[in-house]
């Protein structure tokens, strides 16, 4: 973000118009245009703030009220069981497969999807791309409970010949070990996961990639370069940012999704080294489970769990915004 | 390699060998007669595993042809070619099973009397009843939400991109990531504690608040990455004509952005018209009409699409109106999104592409 | 400038007709679909609406609770709001959810699969003012036990097997345990897959009690409405479990009488009576009658008997209360709630119930509720 900086160098570090206004008379951010807009969009970002922050407030209270009352350990227990008193829980197993489907889900989209947006703007034939891209825009527009729908009826009955495929030749890694059941497990789950974060993922990398200023692609041209080697020198590097981010977007709603790991997924309180048997869960897709017979105590020990999902995002995110500072010389079309 | 009859290499004191037009074509087409035969003498009886063998084949096909007959350089530009190509093909099959099984599902009772008609006293065990009560409880919740955190969402971003520095700026930075996770129904439930303090009942703009908390961190999100993709020499030419930078913002940086930032938006529309667990929460569901958002209980078509399948008893007149309802959604969703590039087209600068 | 005012008016006609056209959209709909149009195949006659007794009943009532008894209510909704022209408003998101709602003086009344527990009874006190929630008993109905096994048409299972079954103890169908209990029947050699709910529920909870208290030595978990045992797979509500079920050849799950029927078949419990008992709304009522009324007071909460042996009686039932304030009922919505509440426990309300899949409260626990209702204030 160094483009305040660069343009306006009547914008001080601290966006402060008063201190603005004092160095110099004439320059922009004096008048009283200028300063209406800074007011009102600093003021949204202070509501976001406020709003934001009022939740984790609002979380953490109710989760301390939880986690006082359990007996197991929240950390490491393998059970959740909120109805008897006193209540027993753990967040070990949501963890794990939360963590473990979403890996799956971004490591099987973000490159398709890296590549169906370049597909869309560097190799389609212009009469396909617009209606494709129109489609893709249409499945980033599918609710969830649909995906989940199509999931468990569709999906799941089509999983049995990869995963017997998975277990004949890779069972001997225990994790793509498979002992025939209803393949409504964690793998299911990251797949699922993945078609559905893929159409949002192309949708903004695609976006991004038609940004890429033309001048920079026919540069490359001109010295001889390869379509692909235009694309890793021109194109890549200037998206990366925004792939990144738009991979968060994705991220975010595999991490909060409900309905349909809830559908497509038989849960259980266990860790399993195999991503093939049915087992494990999520932090949304528990809340979904439990909240309809949860007591009042009950609620509190799941907003628990979503306290957690919100660490976890956060570090995620955190990881993301790291990658970005560190490649900022590539960032942006202000490189 | 059953198409490796092209080898002609001419001779050419430029360009080193070149491929046909058509050696891709031929490629994929010998691929997938390989692979139906290895298929075939193996047993394999997935037919997706037939297509993953073929694509295999055609992209080590494209390579090796390509090495020899073209070199290096040319070979990895093919083969990043046909990967796409293929990273394509593999993500369109379930996604357009997925519309499939939506459209031909969703068809059976879609019709004039289905969109006009609330389920009333319908059971929904039993066939009949329609929408109506639906679409209306989600065009006003989500318009209402848009309303409210599209712009305080494009404004943020806008704030973060153009005067952010400091404090302010990284802890709202701060907070947009860590809301992009939050479950759906944790924010649902903030508003309802609300609520109760405020002893009110269930009506349809309680939906509304909470979908626009969800909604805000994704337009955040994505805003803030086109209004960064705006070259500075824009900027910096309204700048110095003497424009004030809030008319540059205004007329140079958001439109040239705009294209992106509606896609944002869409999305985020799409995301918070899918959502089942607020509504449950705050909006109670309804199955009768109430055009009222700011009092009594409202249904909507995500809430409506699970109650009719988790709650009938399996009757087959309710999946077939929770596949309607899912159809009309994504109807719903996608003349939205016709609507909204319409604008952005007219909008946006005539120039660029 | 004359064409940005040019573009500015543009947008605006373009927002008058969005604004409008959103107007006239909210004018079009109706909510009339009864019984001349496409509602067809209702439980029950129009001639029942004329014995429902509307008093003052009027306006809106929401209330939520067990999605097991979501049916019957729809049922009794429909004839009595065409008798009364009053709207409810049930939402079946649980009975944790209802009683939770209820409790925080959400909802007047809600539906619950388990009587209110001690805590819960002095958290509706702040509500209830000057009295406290209570259970009525107004819906029953048979917990079936259904199976998907090619070439096996009925099977025959006791409370020992169903409860090694559920616990992985046996894992094939040719276990000599099954086949004791079906002598003539061809049972092949196939994997048990053995299905249960992933979320809480009341249909757990009332299961899982059976077991325990008819094979307690095969069954020692402590209960509840967490599924507790290790082992199998689960499936999200009820719907969930029987669309694995009917997917699954070797399958085996639990969930309401109506989810029976298109390719899932119904186990017969074998109870110690003469000849084993099928599950269906007669047999169900016959165990219920078996139950004692262990509430005190106004409260009618009962302790089914699992344990039961009587002839053609089905002991895996569940019972739905419904739960309301003895005293100090919002005075607004009191007359709905009673008389809704009236019509449920009427004749005619009871007899519509085993039509879908329902079973009717036994005479001597409904004429105690119809008591309670009258006295309800």
């Amino acid at each position: 973000m160094d483009i305040s900086t660069k343009t306006t160098d009547a914008s001080p570090p601290t966006p402060q118009p008063a201190a603005a206004g004092k160095r110099g008379a004439a320059r922009s951010t004096s008048r009283p245009g200028d300063r209406i807009f800074l007011g009102l969009s600093r003021g949204s970002g202070i509501l976001l703030l406020v709003i934001m922050a009022a939740i984790a407030v609002f979380l953490t209270y109710r989760a301390s009220l939880a986690i006082s009352k359990d007996h197991g350990n929240f950390l490491t227990s393998f059970e959740w069981n909120t109805n008897i008193d006193p209540p027993v829980f753990g967040i070990a197993v949501l963890a794990f497969g939360t963590v473990v489907s979403s890996v799956i889900a971004m490591a099987l989209a973000v490159p398709i999807a890296v590549a169906i947006a370049l597909f869309l703007t560097h190799y389609a034939p212009r009469r396909m791309s617009g209606p494709v891209a129109y489609v893709v825009d249409l499945l980033a527009a599918v609710p969830s409970i649909v995906y989940g729908l199509w999931g468990a009826l569709v999906l799941v009955p089509h999983m049995n010949g990869l995963f017997g495929w998975l277990n004949d030749y890779f069972g001997w890694t225990g994790i793509f070990s498979w002992d025939g059941g209803a393949p409504r497990s964690m793998l299911t789950v990251g797949i699922l996961l993945a078609i559905m974060i893929l159409p949002i993922i192309t949708n903004v990398s695609r976006e991004v990639f038609r940004q890429v200023p033309q001048m920079h692609e026919e540069a490359a041209l001109a010295l001889g370069a390869t379509r692909w080697e235009v694309i890793r020198m021109a194109v890549l590097p200037f998206g990366r940012s925004g792939v990144i981010s738009a991979s968060m977007l994705g991220l975010g709603r595999a991490l909060g999704e409900t309905m349909a790991v809830a559908t497509v997924l038989s849960p259980d309180f266990d860790i399993h080294a195999s991503l093939l048997n049915p087992g494990g869960g999520t932090f949304a897709q528990n809340i979904a489970s439990k909240f309809g017979e949860a007591t009042e105590q009950g609620r509190d020990a799941l907003i628990a769990s979503g306290l957690i999902l919100f660490v976890i995002t956060l570090l995620v995110n955190g990881a993301a915004r790291a990658i970005i500072a560190r490649r900022k010389e590539y960032s942006g079309a202000n490189a | 390699m059953s198409t490796a009859a092209v080898t002609d290499k001419r001779p050419n004191s430029l360009r080193s060998g070149h491929l046909p037009k058509w050696s891709p074509w031929a490629i994929a087409g010998g691929s997938v007669v390989v692979a139906a035969g290895i298929g075939l003498g193996a047993g394999l009886s997935s037919k997706v595993e037939w297509g993953l063998i073929a694509a295999i084949l055609y992209v080590l096909g494209t390579f090796v042809i390509a090495t020899m007959v073209e070199g290096k350089r040319q070979a990895k530009d093919r083969v990043a070619t046909s990967l796409v190509w293929v990273a394509f093909l593999i993500a369109v099959i379930p996604l357009v099973s997925l519309i499939w099984t939506t459209v031909k599902r969703g068809v059976k009772v879609l019709d004039p009397y289905f969109l006009t008609h609330s389920m009333g006293i319908v059971a929904d065990s039993e066939p009949g009843g329609g929408i109506y009560h639906a679409i209306i409880g989600s065009l006003e919740q989500v318009g209402l939400a848009t309303l409210i955190g599209a712009p305080i969402g494009v404004l943020t971003a806008v704030y973060l991109v153009e005067y952010g520095r400091g404090k302010l700026a990284r802890a709202v930075t701060f907070f947009v990531d860590v809301m992009t996770g939050v479950p759906s129904i944790v924010a649902g439930l903030f508003i309802l504690s609300l609520m109760l303090m405020l002893d009110m009942q269930p009506f349809g703009f309680a939906g509304s608040l909470a979908l626009a908390i969800l909604m805000m961190p994704v337009v955040v999100r994505s805003t803030e990455e086109m209004l960064k993709l705006v070259p500075n020499e824009l900027r910096e030419a309204s700048l110095a004509l003497g424009v004030p930078k809030w008319r540059t913002i205004l007329k140079v940086v958001l439109p040239t952005s705009i294209g992106g930032i509606t896609t944002g938006i869409m999305l985020a529309i799409a995301r918070i018209a899918g959502e089942t667990a607020p509504i449950l929460l705050l909006v109670w569901g309804n199955s009768f009409i109430n055009n009222n958002p700011f009092s009594g209980a409202q249904q909507a078509l995500p809430l409506y699409i699970y109650q009719q399948y988790a709650n009938s008893s399996g009757s087959t007149a309710a999946y077939d109106r929770a596949w309607a309802a899912s159809l009309t959604l994504i109807a719903f969703v996608m003349i939205l999104n016709l609507v909204a590039r319409g604008i952005a087209r007219w909008k946006a600068p005539k120039t660029g592409r | 400038m004359k064409l940005q005012r040019k573009n500015r008016l543009r947008a605006l006609s373009l927002g008058a007709i969005a604004v409008s056209g959103a107007l006239a959209l909210t004018a079009c709909g109706s909510d009339d679909n009864g019984s001349g149009s496409k509602a067809s195949g209702a439980p029950s006659g129009s001639a029942n609406a004329s014995s429902i007794k509307c008093d003052s009943a009027k306006g809106q009532l929401l209330s939520d609770g067990s999605s097991a008894q979501k049916n019957a209510i729809d049922a009794w909704v429909k004839n009595f709001s065409q008798a009364c022209g009053v709207q409810i408003n049930y939402k079946a998101g649980g009975s944790g959810a209802g009683v939770t709602s209820f409790t925080q003086g959400q909802i007047p009344w809600a539906g619950s699969d388990s009587a209110l527990k001690p805590e819960e009874v002095t958290a509706s006190k702040s509500v209830c003012k000057g009295g406290q929630g209570i259970d009525l008993p107004m819906v029953g109905g048979p917990i079936a036990i259904g199976f998907n096994v090619n070439g096996v048409d009925n099977l025959v299972l006791d409370a020992p097997t169903l409860a090694k079954i559920f616990d992985g103890k046996i894992k094939n169908w040719n276990d000599p345990a099954i086949a004791a209990l079906n002598k003539g029947v061809k049972l092949p050699d196939l994997k048990i897959q053995a299905f249960h709910r992933s979320d809480d529920s009341g249909t757990t909870d009332n299961f899982t009690k059976y077991l325990k208290a008819a094979t307690p030595d095969n069954w020692k978990y402590s209960g509840g409405k967490t599924w507790q045992a290790s082992g199998g797979q689960s499936a999200a509500q009820s719907s969930g479990v029987a669309q694995q079920v009917k997917q699954t050849n070797g399958a085996i799950g639990y969930f309401e009488l109506s989810y029976v029927g298109d390719g899932v078949k119904a186990v017969s419990i074998n109870t110690g009576a003469s000849k084993p008992v099928a599950p269906s709304t007669d047999s169900a009522t016959k165990a219920i009658a078996a139950a004692k009324v262990v509430g005190t007071g106004k409260d009618l909460s009962l302790k089914l008997d699992y344990n039961t042996k009587a002839d053609g009686a089905y002991p895996i039932t569940l019972v739905t209360y419904e739960i309301v304030c003895d005293k100090g009922n919002k005075a607004d919505t009191l007359p709905t709630v009673k008389s809704f509440l009236n019509y449920m426990a009427s004749e005619d309300g009871q007899k519509i119930l085993s039509g879908i899949s329902y079973a009717p409260m036994p005479d001597e626990i409904i004429s105690k509720v119809r008591t309670t209702i009258a006295g309800l204030s």
